[in-house]
């Protein structure tokens, strides 16, 4: 058996198996010894489940060795902690949760496990999925696998710092305003957010129904579209979930790039882009223009107020979703309650970390009574301006590329005193959740030894094409091959 | 409109949140305006995180206030991303009762049904 299995593909790891090259039961146990030796640097995993893995693994096996392997049969992977695992706990990185045990399984996690995959643990992330940096988890922040003192982004950022470090060669992400493509930009790897109603949200925990979509974090574009053809797909359980045909990813990814229109958009690289991240995005394009697509520029007028939008429309939603915790069903009960309004009020305060706290409370102001029609009612209007910029573009065009994230990944601690300097994370990411659009980070190189990401956004069920673009621009450059050092 | 979101919007007139009547001044909360919408929101803040979420809760509602420059007349607000309308089902039960199950995560039951303080005296 080869010695660096854990620097395998999804891809890779699926054809040895099928030639028979090392088992699931092996590629698990080693995942599984990586896991125990690095996370404790790291903190990507909240819970690692080896028996239910190494037991699922061994099925999958014997599976294959009868001649009825899925289409994931063996393949190792994590899930984010937001989505709920049958019988294993579901914290959502929150005090609140943290002895839920979930009494069902999300459709993500039922759809890999049927087609014969293997979950290796449950990820950490920001709480309730609500931070651009890891650090509102209850359980610590995440360390970013190119620099310990530094962020693997958020909200999925044991996700992308397991994927990076090579402790899973893929993991379930959501994102919500970008969740999953930030953390993919500063950790190196391929981060894929689906359009709105494309994959079930059913066993997602909700944090802003209108924006949250589930999606993966792998190291290939080709990874990803093998694991969005298992996990899209109608379902009724969810009632956003739209009917919709899904195509074969995977087939899709050889076409070459000659003639894709690509839209730049000016603002983008204003002055709140990181110089450096500026060049590797632009070097990007020109690979993207050698291999025949046509750089044109777009316009997004109403781009600048996508966060302000954003701000307005999740905390709206988060504090209706999140008042279903109230201590009685489920989560964190205060203990001793003097009567039931204190139940609800001290299993809340306690429960909840501080920024969900913010969060509710921003939300709660913005729906109350005489600032309904302000804030809420306007940032829908808003968000449907930001919707319409999208569509008009993508009249011309057929993706739109540019920079993930303002800058590489930034040290803990920095960004922490200031809500809006956070929140500023995410303003290229945003604009796709808001208009319910499909987008992909891959990693275009490197700044100071840190990763950037290329970020590119589809038309509603433009998933092929983006992960065409992707794919094909992996093929011309390696920067979504390199590993951290001390991960080889 | 949520359910929630109807409730909190009853509730907010009846402590007094008083609506913004100009849309030039700086927006900005003081302690008191803070611990009322904790209140609405079901939320206890301990002494020392009201002064911290009073001075961030600020910031955060003077920059969505940005906003309220947008010219947005006559634009629909959003109500799907994709425009989609709400799909429905029969009103049937599709439901196994998983009643033991799901209540093994509650902190207080009794004969199937959830434990919380007295309320009716």
């Amino acid at each position: 058996m080869a010695q660096d299995l854990h620097l395998l593909t999804l891809t890779q790891i699926a054809a040895s198996l099928r030639n028979g090259d090392f088992s699931a039961c092996e590629i698990t146990d080693l995942l599984l010894r990586r896991i125990e030796a690095s996370d404790a640097s790291l903190n990507a995993f909240i819970t690692v489940t080896a028996d239910q893995a190494l037991a699922t693994a061994k099925r999958a096996d014997e599976t294959r060795a009868a001649g009825k392997a899925g289409a994931l049969n063996g393949l190792p992977l994590a899930h984010k902690d937001i989505f709920c695992t049958r019988d294993v706990l579901t914290s959502c990185g929150s005090h609140m949760l943290d002895n839920f045990v979930a009494p069902y399984d999300a459709t993500v996690v039922e759809r890999f496990a049927n087609a014969g995959a293997v979950m290796l643990g449950k990820t950490n992330m920001d709480e309730f999925a609500m931070g651009s940096s890891n650090e509102t988890s209850f359980f610590g922040p995440v360390h970013n696998p190119w620099d310990l003192e530094r962020t693997p982004g958020g909200s999925s950022g044991g996700s992308s710092a397991a994927v990076a470090a090579r402790l899973a060669p893929a993991a379930t992400g959501t994102d919500t305003g970008g969740s999953i493509r930030q953390p993919a930009a500063l950790t190196g790897t391929v981060g894929l957010k689906p359009t709105y109603g494309r994959v079930s949200r059913y066993g997602m925990i909700a944090f802003a129904s209108s924006l949250d979509q589930a999606g993966v974090i792998t190291r290939s574009a080709e990874d990803a579209a093998l694991l969005l053809g298992v996990m899209a797909g109608f379902d009724a359980r969810d009632s956003t979930c739209i009917d919709h045909p899904v195509p074969d990813y995977v087939a899709g990814l050889s076409t070459s790039l000659n003639g894709l229109r690509v839209g730049i958009v000016r603002q983008h690289f204003d002055a709140g882009l990181d110089g450096q991240t500026a060049l590797a995005v632009k070097a990007a394009l020109a690979v993207l223009e050698e291999q025949g697509a046509i750089l044109s520029e777009v316009d997004l007028p109403n781009l600048d107020l996508s966060v302000p939008t954003y701000y307005v429309v999740a905390p709206a939603e988060c504090s209706s979703n999140l008042s279903r915790f109230d201590g009685v069903r489920f989560g964190h009960r205060a203990s001793d309650p003097k009567d039931l309004f204190d139940l609800y009020c001290r299993s809340r305060g306690e429960g909840f970390g501080a920024e969900v706290k913010r969060r509710i409370m921003t939300g709660t102001y913005v729906l109350s009574a005489g600032y309904y029609d302000a804030y809420y009612l306007k940032a829908q209007q808003v968000r449907q301006l930001i919707a319409d910029d999208f569509r008009k573009a993508f009249a011309d065009v057929d993706v739109i590329a540019g920079p993930t994230a303002p800058t590489p990944a930034f040290k803990l601690g920095d960004k922490t005193d200031d809500p809006i300097t956070m929140y500023l994370n995410d303003i290229y990411t945003i604009g796709a959740n808001l208009a319910g659009l499909p987008a992909i980070s891959t990693p275009c190189g490197f700044v100071a030894g840190l990763p950037v990401g290329l970020h590119l956004v589809g038309p509603p069920w433009g998933e092929e094409a983006l992960l065409r673009c992707a794919h094909q621009y992996q093929l011309q450059t390696d920067w979504h091959l390199a590993c951290p050092e001390a991960y080889r | 409109m949520h359910k929630a979101a109807c409730i909190i919007a009853a509730r907010a007139s009846q402590v007094g949140l008083r609506a913004r009547n100009s849309r030039n001044s700086p927006v900005s909360l003081n302690k008191e305006q803070v611990q009322r919408i904790a209140t609405l929101a079901r939320l206890k803040l301990a002494d020392e995180e009201a002064a911290e979420t009073v001075q961030k809760l600020s910031r955060i509602v003077a920059f969505v206030d940005q906003l309220s420059q947008a010219n947005t007349d006559n634009v629909t607000p959003m109500a799907h991303p994709l425009n989609a309308s709400q799909r429905l089902r029969a009103d049937v039960v599709t439901e196994l009762d998983d009643r033991d199950h799901v209540q093994e995560n509650a902190a207080a039951v009794q004969d199937g049904l959830y434990l919380v303080p007295k309320v009716i005296e």
